[in-house]
């Protein structure tokens, strides 16, 4: 069977006044699926996300639910519902009536309405919460009935808005397992919006990185870690290092590059058009290692100074300045068999397969 | 010595609050709380002649109140009246002030300012104006003589409840505005777009989360308006004629011309005790019907 595409965004474009926030979307969400659109505050993203409730019309374009124009539909005719990035609890009524709320229009009866209210709290894990008032809930609570509301109108699609954005870390990272495994056994499609890349990679089954109004990649997340389309992309999904190269001749698969700061190397299997004399490469911070002695293990071995590390518990980064150049690499490694210091003098290792060509 | 009391006073928080509060408080006990107890005790008197008061303890008059009819009516339109007031000034300004607060996106304190702008002259001047407009050779009836819409001028547009009302709810608007904008402009957005994501229109989220959470300015206008406006004697006086006459006109020759202190004081008792009791019993009922419409 093959997975049918729920969601639908064609040639869709959005100004406000003068600004256009949102470039020729075109975008396909599938049924069931995680999916994350990421990008930098003011990127667009959550404009692309009150779109697709309902909340704002877009100025070109049109937006399928199912092979259904929803374009011009009301937020309350959509089958889909919104957790809001504050939560929107309403004050002035108490938990159990904030979970019915969507629900009156359903004609239920009271046993049914009950039951689908305690099923959705238990989904949460609030259950005897419901004579509360949002101002006698934690933010992390606040965040569970938001979500609550929103399921126990059984959406088809789960709009989500940085939902976890006011959370501490160690909460944040709970819910997301917890709304992972949500999404899995309710089976619903779930766009997320978050700023957070790690929050994106650990969550999603495919991300959009989004930039300027534009979507620049659509990829699932291994896939966007290790062949980012362009610059944008490398830098924004984790770390890496990126140094300016110039080409000096092709030759098969081969291709022989300047590194800026590294001199000259020798790409194989390269498979990217190369249009322009300067290129980007690209290296990971894990795909590098460092040492006291150069390690003949690696195709590359380079001197340098180590001028920062930063501890992270699981990982240690390491700030290298090459010598004969002012280019500063960050290496991470998980333990340090060897210990450094700052201002020691070490090498950095790397293969010529790791390296990547990266577009602008 | 002198820095174990700095310290007392330093250290407690009560201390402080009542040397902020002192100012106000010397005032409410001496302008209001004073003349108050004055006349609570005034209305257990006798006037005996003009000039001279019995002071013996006597119920007598709050039996003259009650067993003469024309005290309970002027009572009862009075409550009528500033009902009426009330009403009338909240579907006005109601909508202004959610005009304002949801629509308006610059500017919003121009817009409040030109909505006070009738208050910057005087309380009897926009009395006087009204008479100007709803007067026989006023500037309805001009005009609807002018057009030849009618041939005599409309009686009925002064000198009558309807005027008093129509005055009164106009006098007050922008004390009703003030809090109205202030508790609209509050809602938190992103609670009304919740709403609609829910399933509901915007008729229904204006009665299911707009209006509830605006409540606490509703009953701060409901009372700022009704409260004052029934004690008022003013405009009855200049556009009520006979029959828009309140209890307020009443107290008023009571202590004046009709000279009867004691009655006087006993009405004005009797009137304060019913507001009191009608602003409680309003906002309990506010409250009530809110947390049933959500």
């Amino acid at each position: 069977m093959s997975i049918k595409n729920y969601i639908k965004i064609k040639n869709l474009s959005k100004s406000f006044g003068d600004v256009e926030v949102l470039k020729n979307i075109n975008l396909e969400v599938e049924e069931g699926e995680f999916f994350s659109l990421l990008g930098p505050s003011g990127c667009g993203k959550t404009t692309l996300l009150r779109i697709l409730a309902g909340f704002e019309y877009p100025s070109e374009g049109e937006v399928f639910f199912d092979d259904a124009n929803v374009t011009s539909l009301p937020p309350n005719l959509r089958p889909s519902n919104m957790v809001f990035q504050n939560y929107a609890i309403f004050p002035h009524i108490n938990v159990q009536r904030n979970i019915e709320f969507g629900l009156r229009k359903e004609n239920l009866s009271k046993d049914e309405m009950q039951k689908r209210v305690e099923n959705a709290l238990k989904m949460v894990q609030l259950e005897g919460y419901e004579n509360r008032y949002s101002n006698q809930l934690s933010g992390g609570q606040r965040q569970r009935i938001a979500l609550a509301r929103a399921l126990v109108k059984q959406p088809k699609v789960l709009l989500l808005d940085e939902p976890l954005g006011a959370l501490d870390k160690k909460l944040r990272e709970e819910m997301q397992i917890e709304l992972r495994n949500l999404q899995k056994s309710l089976g619903i499609t779930f766009i997320f919006v978050t700023h957070d890349q790690e929050e994106a990679m650990t969550m999603s089954d495919r991300i959009a990185v989004m930039d300027e109004g534009n979507i620049l990649q659509v990829s699932p997340p291994k896939e966007i870690y290790h062949n980012p389309k362009n610059k944008f992309v490398s830098q924004f999904i984790g770390n890496i290092n990126i140094l300016g190269a110039e080409i000096k001749s092709v030759s098969n698969e081969n291709l022989l590059i300047e590194v800026d700061c590294f001199g000259s190397m020798q790409l194989k299997n390269y498979q990217q058009i190369i249009e322009n004399d300067r290129i980007n490469i690209a290296i990971r911070p894990e795909e590098i290692t460092i040492s006291k002695i150069s390690d003949p293990n690696y195709d590359y071995n380079f001197q340098g100074n180590v001028k920062n590390i930063s501890f992270y518990g699981e990982s240690t980064y390491f700030y290298v300045q090459l010598n004969n150049s002012d280019k500063i690499l960050m290496v991470s490694k998980n333990e340090t068999k060897e210990p450094f210091s700052e201002n020691d003098n070490c090498f950095v290792n790397f293969s010529s397969n790791n390296l990547k060509i990266i577009k602008d | 010595m002198n820095s174990t009391i700095q310290n007392i006073y330093f250290r407690s928080d009560q201390a402080k609050a009542y040397t902020l509060l002192s100012p106000a408080l010397i005032l409410v006990i001496f302008a209001m709380a004073a003349p108050m107890i004055v006349m609570i005790f005034t209305s257990f008197n006798t006037q005996i002649s003009m000039i001279e008061i019995d002071r013996t303890f006597t119920t007598g008059r709050y039996e003259d109140f009650f067993s003469k009819p024309i005290f309970s009516m002027l009572l009862f339109r009075s409550v009528k009246i500033s009902f009426f007031v009330t009403l009338l000034t909240l579907v006005t300004t109601y909508p202004l002030a959610y005009y304002i607060a949801f629509y308006v996106k610059k500017n919003k304190m121009l817009w409040i300012v030109l909505m006070t702008l009738p208050f910057w002259t005087s309380y009897l001047l926009r009395v006087f104006s009204w008479r100007v407009i709803l007067g026989n050779k006023g500037v309805i009836n001009s005009a609807l003589m002018g057009t030849g819409m009618i041939d005599e001028p409309l009686g009925f547009l002064l000198y009558n409840q309807a005027a008093v009302i129509i005055t009164l709810s106009h006098a007050w608007a922008a004390f009703a505005i003030l809090p109205l904008y202030v508790s609209l402009d509050k809602i938190d957005k992103s609670l009304l777009e919740a709403s609609y994501d829910l399933g509901n229109t915007k008729f229904e989220t204006f009665w299911r989360v707009t209006f509830p959470l605006s409540l606490p300015g509703v009953i701060g206008a409901i009372l700022i308006i009704f409260i004052p406006t029934v004690g008022d004697y003013v405009t009855p006086q200049l556009v009520g004629g006979t029959d828009g006459r309140m209890l307020s006109n009443m107290i008023q020759s009571l202590f004046g011309r009709a000279n009867n202190f004691p009655l006087g004081a006993a009405s004005a008792v009797l009137m304060l005790t019913t507001v009191c009791l009608i602003a409680a019993l309003v906002t309990y009922i506010t409250k009530k019907v809110s947390m049933r419409m959500s």
